[in-house]
């Protein structure tokens, strides 16, 4: 009998599991892995191009765009950035603001994360729960900025307005009216505090509901125990970070190793996993969520005690109040001259990255003392993770390709820029 | 011993049968969908959807050309031609926004001096030619006429914030 010859197979970019438009060709001897490769480029939209003939703030609203899934985080890291460039200083309560809402953008990302990952691998109902309280965050970008996921929220100097007083509510249906219309208006009654109180006081038993789901089901755990294992070692030479390196069992993180924003005024701890496989990233990123939820409670008991200016007072760089500019002659001029031309930053370069729920997300910005950037290059962690596809599902079988892939929480907006 | 009782722990599928109690447990909650069409979600009043352009009370278009949302726009969705009219003042002649570039990051509104263009909190419309994605100032100025008690609403109640 002749030998059998391994055969090539194209998994994606149509695939519902590649997580967007993925394109691996893979390599396969029966059902197993023999080589994975990867293909990027099919969602490229030339970002970093973009940015270099726009003036500053307006690129901002493309940050959204990169990852998709944790859309201020990546906004934060370009607006630090072009803050450190200018040494701008940011009022503290617009620093907590950001810590804020970088973590309920991590736990946006993180349920979007479970769900999909758990969908991949069987468990539909999940997904559906995640989605759920995805929703509730969701609304809560709606508040501040107007736009449920893209929001163009943080700006150079502190963030666009101020958290809202009120929440907008149900309205009264022929279906839902009485007890059901009290019950959906229970959290809004006050203002966004109060309903992020709310929110998280009720979160930990959520998360507890997704354990109940995943953490000991047995088929769970067949297709992700020992599945993609890294050693830690390998795991550093291959550039991780973020849950994919804690799961190797290294503790790096760059709120607590350089922090930034509020992150030094807050409590939270690093979990991290010890083997290194599909299933610590799992217990790793749960983890992260409850972690999250105790950083937002932090924030919010802050801001709720101490209100006041969310903008820097240098309007050469935050627009001037509105009032103020139809009064005020010199406001006028800050408020076109933003506008039209934005500011121009003194020439210089600098790296400002932040801690993004998928890992180090950094924006490498080169000025040349122009009114746009001369170079924007921006570090995306997807990037690094991918590259490492091939190590990771070598040798599994072909199911397992979508639990590596759903594992390293990939993104293509990111990875592609 | 420890063995004996993981072996009977998993033959009695524990884990399972706890997941599938939190499944059932939700045919007695209320549910979290909505009926669609008939209810809406809320939306939030700084919600940034389809395009207006406003007036003033006394029915004049608010906007005098200044052109500063065409020059902050990132898409460049915006296309404004102006000229003087017979009183002497600005006005634009061509005010066209191309929604299929339109990003929605809400810095036109942001940007305007007058509060002429507005993101109105509409936000469930659809072009049936590829060509009616260009609306041109006719058509955003019926949408503001059309929408003006709600804009002015939302307006006022984030006036504090701006
Ligand atoms: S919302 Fe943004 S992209 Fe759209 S027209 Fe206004 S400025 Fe341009
Ligand atoms: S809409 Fe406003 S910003 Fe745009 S041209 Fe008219 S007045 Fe100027």
């Amino acid at each position: 009998m002749s030998e059998i010859q391994t055969y090539s197979m194209n998994f994606g970019p149509q695939h519902p599991a590649a997580h967007g438009v993925l394109r691996l060709v893979l390599e396969m001897d029966g059902e197993t892995i023999v080589h994975a490769d990867p293909h990027i480029g099919l969602l490229h939209r030339g970002t970093e191009k973009l940015a270099e003939s726009k003036p500053y703030n307006q690129s901002i609203g493309y940050m959204d765009r990169l990852d998709y899934v944790s859309m201020m985080c990546n906004e934060h890291a370009y607006v630090l950035a072009i803050e450190e460039l200018l040494g701008l200083e940011i009022p503290l309560r617009a620093k907590y603001i950001r810590t804020m809402f970088d973590e309920i953008t991590r736990i946006m990302n993180h349920l979007m994360w479970v769900g999909t990952h758990g969908l991949d691998l069987g468990a539909m109902t999940l997904f559906l729960y995640a989605f759920r309280e995805r929703e509730l965050l969701i609304d809560c970008y709606e508040a501040v900025s107007g736009s449920r996921m893209h929001a163009t929220y943080y700006r150079p100097g502190g963030v666009y307005r101020d958290l809202p007083e009120q929440m907008a509510k149900f309205k009264q249906t022929k279906w839902t009216k009485g007890k059901d219309l009290t019950r959906l208006n229970e959290w809004r009654q006050g203002s966004l505090l109060d309903y992020l109180e709310a929110f998280t006081d009720d979160f930990l038993d959520r998360v507890d509901d997704y354990e109940t789901l995943l953490t000991d089901n047995r088929i769970w755990k067949q297709r992700t125990v020992g599945i993609g294992v890294v050693s830690p070692e390998r795991a550093l030479q291959l550039g991780f970070t973020g849950p994919m390196l804690r799961g190797s069992g290294i503790a790096w993180d760059l709120r607590k190793k350089q922090p930034y924003a509020a992150y030094d005024k807050v409590k939270f701890s690093v979990p991290v996993g010890k083997t290194g496989d599909c299933y610590d990233r799992y217990l790793v990123r749960i983890e992260e969520m409850r972690q999250s939820n105790s950083i937002i409670q932090q924030c919010v008991k802050w801001l709720r005690a101490n209100p006041g200016h969310v903008n820097s007072p240098d309007h050469k760089v935050t627009a001037p109040p509105r009032e103020l500019m139809k009064d005020d002659m010199e406001a006028m001029i800050h408020h076109f001259k933003l506008f039209s031309e934005g500011y121009c930053i003194p020439a210089g370069e600098t790296y400002a990255a932040i801690e993004h729920p998928k890992g180090e997300f950094g924006c490498y910005l080169v000025s040349d003392g122009a009114n746009k950037p001369f170079r924007v290059h921006l570090r995306a962690p997807g990037f690094a993770h991918l590259a490492a596809m091939q190590e990771m599902v070598e040798g599994h079988m072909l199911a397992d390709v979508v639990a590596v892939i759903g594992t390293q929480d990939i993104v293509f907006g990111e990875i592609d820029r | 011993m420890k063995k004996i009782f993981r072996y009977f722990k998993s033959m009695a599928l524990l884990e399972l049968l706890r997941g599938m109690k939190l499944t059932f447990s939700h045919m007695f909650k209320p549910k979290f969908t909505i009926r669609f069409p008939e209810e809406r979600t809320p939306v939030s009043n700084r919600f940034r959807g389809v395009h207006a352009l406003r007036r003033y009370p006394n029915g004049e278009e608010r906007c005098i050309a200044c052109k500063l949302c065409e020059a902050v726009c990132p898409a460049l969705a915006i296309t404004i031609e102006s000229e003087l009219r017979d009183d002497g003042t600005r006005r634009t002649t061509k005010y066209e926004i191309d929604l299929f570039k339109c990003i929605y990051c809400g810095f036109c509104e942001e940007s305007c001096p007058v509060d002429s263009i507005v993101e109105t909190n509409f936000h469930q419309y659809h072009m049936e030619n590829a060509s009616e994605r260009i609306i041109t100032k006719e058509q955003l100025l019926a949408m503001g006429d059309r929408m003006e008690e709600q804009i002015s609403k939302d307006r006022r109640k984030d006036a504090a914030y701006r």
